[in-house]
């Protein structure tokens, strides 16, 4: 089944210089695994081809149930150098939420993820 | 002694809520009141304000802020902590006091300035004596771009400020002290924390990065379960109450919008942060995987289990520098094929560049819109309506930036049809004033505390 991050997790998003950090937290403790799992460096470096000219860093946050991502080089230059509209990384949150992850169905049955429809 | 500290956050920026320090002196009772009015960015604004006027440089909204909070530090001993200094914390000072004479309460304020943030006049010497003040980005020199400086301020930690409320001080002014230090330096000086017992002062740092934000962690930009946070427009600001082991609640004043739960607590937690593990700050090194966190009651999250590890031997320093000239401009197309239209005038300005000679270090263009043109005739499918061309160029070359901004108005007449949105005339040419972290070693940088009555 294919389910939506955006329905299984909430998230915040700043900067630091041209990096933007995302925090992503599990909207149940029982889904977090599935995140560790399923949301790799890679992926998550692939999921925002385009918009990042340097890598992915991510670290675990087990205790909140979230999980940190650095991306490297996501604000054009960041701050006052940056021309974007999002210079400070502030909507990257929901733009990581927009990810589909593959689970296979009866995973998906037994942590009672939701079905991204569409 | 207190055995519980209540520390309210009134301001997370400069630019943030007016009322928000007065409704968190008179909404119940607290001992401190902490405002954060420093960003990377504001630093700069700061510094180019200095620059037109060298009796400014400061967060002058804190002068109203003080003004509306009076009676709260006269009469009921409330403490005000604020890194409202930005690159002029003396300025700040005598503003404070001016607005002490124009109040009556010249005497009854005693004001703590904390100077020796300030490295810029010592940079060069600084620089022969082997402080290479590297980018921590991009690892380059400060020597590379030290004709072009601005400003440099090392991010100071929570000692000086628990001196100056040691000297009795009822506002304390920093310049650059780093965010979290200014609630970690009223639990010091209430509990009497040493300076080596790293888990309850990393607890203070973690304390502190959850209310800096101000609201951002009681309701403000929370995304869980956003359509039912009640009344924002009444949003509590979060309060920090403390206990001596350091573990401590963050709840709001009764009555107030907002709300504060695990989950609005944990978004705050995870903003502008990088390794979890280690939260570098000048008193400790926090770990952030070491918090947990717990509902307690309505609007009540009790934060506990922080552990924290020795401070390294570096100071973080903020450098500020002139980085050329920007602008940035903007078109409304509308429906239909708004898109496709504002994808053309993009098209066309851009083959104009090239016929002109015009080259940019960047051109960034973004194309944004929903109904401001058509009104409820857009409906609610939002499916290309209409489209805001906005259009960016940054050059070290002010000519280069300065004849771009010539170029957007002419395509109301003779580029794609369906444009509006240009009456704000031809954009404005902004000079970059670009930000530099770097490390310098903690003992050449020499926090002082002025004592001003």
């Amino acid at each position: 089944m294919k389910v939506r991050l955006a329905d299984i997790a909430h998230a915040r998003s700043g900067d630091k210089g041209d990096t933007a950090n995302v925090g992503v937290i599990a909207l149940r403790p029982e889904w977090y695994a599935l995140m560790v799992r399923e949301l790799s460096e890679a992926r998550v470096a692939a999921h925002f081809h385009g918009m990042i000219t340097g890598g992915v860093q991510r670290y675990e946050l087990p205790n909140l149930h979230a999980l940190n991502f650095l991306l490297h080089g996501a604000l054009d230059g960041g701050g006052t150098l940056s021309l974007k509209t999002d210079a400070q990384g502030k909507v990257f949150s929901t733009a990581m939420l927009r990810l589909i992850l593959e689970v296979p169905d009866a995973e998906g049955a037994t942590l009672g993820l939701p079905d991204a429809k569409g | 002694m207190k055995s519980v500290v209540r520390i309210a956050s009134g301001q997370g920026f400069w630019g943030d809520w007016l009322a928000a320090p007065r409704r968190q002196v008179e909404g119940g009772p607290v001992d401190y009141l902490m405002l954060d009015y420093l960003a990377e960015v504001t630093m700069s604004i700061l510094q180019k304000q200095k620059e037109r006027d060298p009796a400014m440089g400061y967060a002058r909204d804190f002068v109203g802020a003080i003004d509306s909070v009076l009676e709260a530090i006269v009469e009921r001993g409330v403490r005000v902590i604020a890194n409202a200094g930005g690159v002029n914390p003396r300025a700040c000072g005598d503003a404070i006091l001016a607005l002490a004479d124009k109040r009556g309460a010249r005497g009854k304020l005693k004001l703590g300035v904390v100077t020796g943030d300030d490295l810029l006049p010592r940079l060069d010497q600084l620089i022969a004596e082997g402080h290479a003040l590297a980018n921590m980005e991009t690892g380059e020199p400060l020597a590379a771009i030290r004709d072009r400086v601005l400003s440099a301020n090392a991010y100071i930690g929570s000692v000086p400020i628990v001196d100056a409320l040691a000297f009795g001080a009822n506002v304390v002014i920093t310049g650059r002290s780093t965010d979290t230090a200014l609630t970690m330096a009223p639990l010091r000086h209430e509990f009497g924390w040493k300076a080596d017992d790293w888990d309850r002062l990393a607890a203070g740092i973690i304390a502190g990065h959850i209310i800096e934000c101000g609201a951002q962690c009681s309701g403000g930009n929370c995304l869980h379960e956003w359509q039912s946070i009640p009344d924002l427009a009444n949003v509590g600001y979060p309060i920090v109450e403390a206990r001596r082991d350091g573990t401590f609640e963050i709840i709001k004043h009764p009555g107030t919008g907002g709300r504060i739960s695990v989950p609005s607590v944990t978004e705050q937690l995870v903003y502008e942060m990088g390794d979890p593990h280690a939260y570098i700050t000048p008193d400790v090194v926090a770990d952030f995987t070491s918090i947990r966190l717990e509902a307690t009651g309505q609007d009540r999250v009790r934060v506990f289990g922080i552990r924290g590890a020795p401070a390294t031997d570096k100071l973080k320093v903020s450098i500020a520098y002139r980085a050329g000239f920007k602008a940035v401009g903007t078109l409304v197309y509308s429906w239909p094929d708004a898109m496709a239209k504002a994808t053309l005038a993009d098209r066309v300005l851009r083959e104009r560049f090239t016929m002109l000679g015009l080259s940019f270090d960047a051109i960034l263009t973004e194309f944004v819109g929903v109904n401001s043109t058509h009104g409820p005739l857009a409906g609610d499918g939002h499916a290309n309506d209409e489209v805001q061309l906005r259009i960016g160029v940054r050059s070290s070359d002010r000519t280069m930036v300065e004849r771009f901004t010539r170029e957007l108005a002419p395509l109301v007449l003779n580029g794609p049809p369906s444009v509006t949105g240009f009456a704000g005339g031809r954009p404005k040419v902004e000079e970059i004033v670009a930000y530099w972290p770097a490390l310098v070693d903690k003992t050449v940088v020499m926090p002082q505390v002025e004592i001003v009555e």
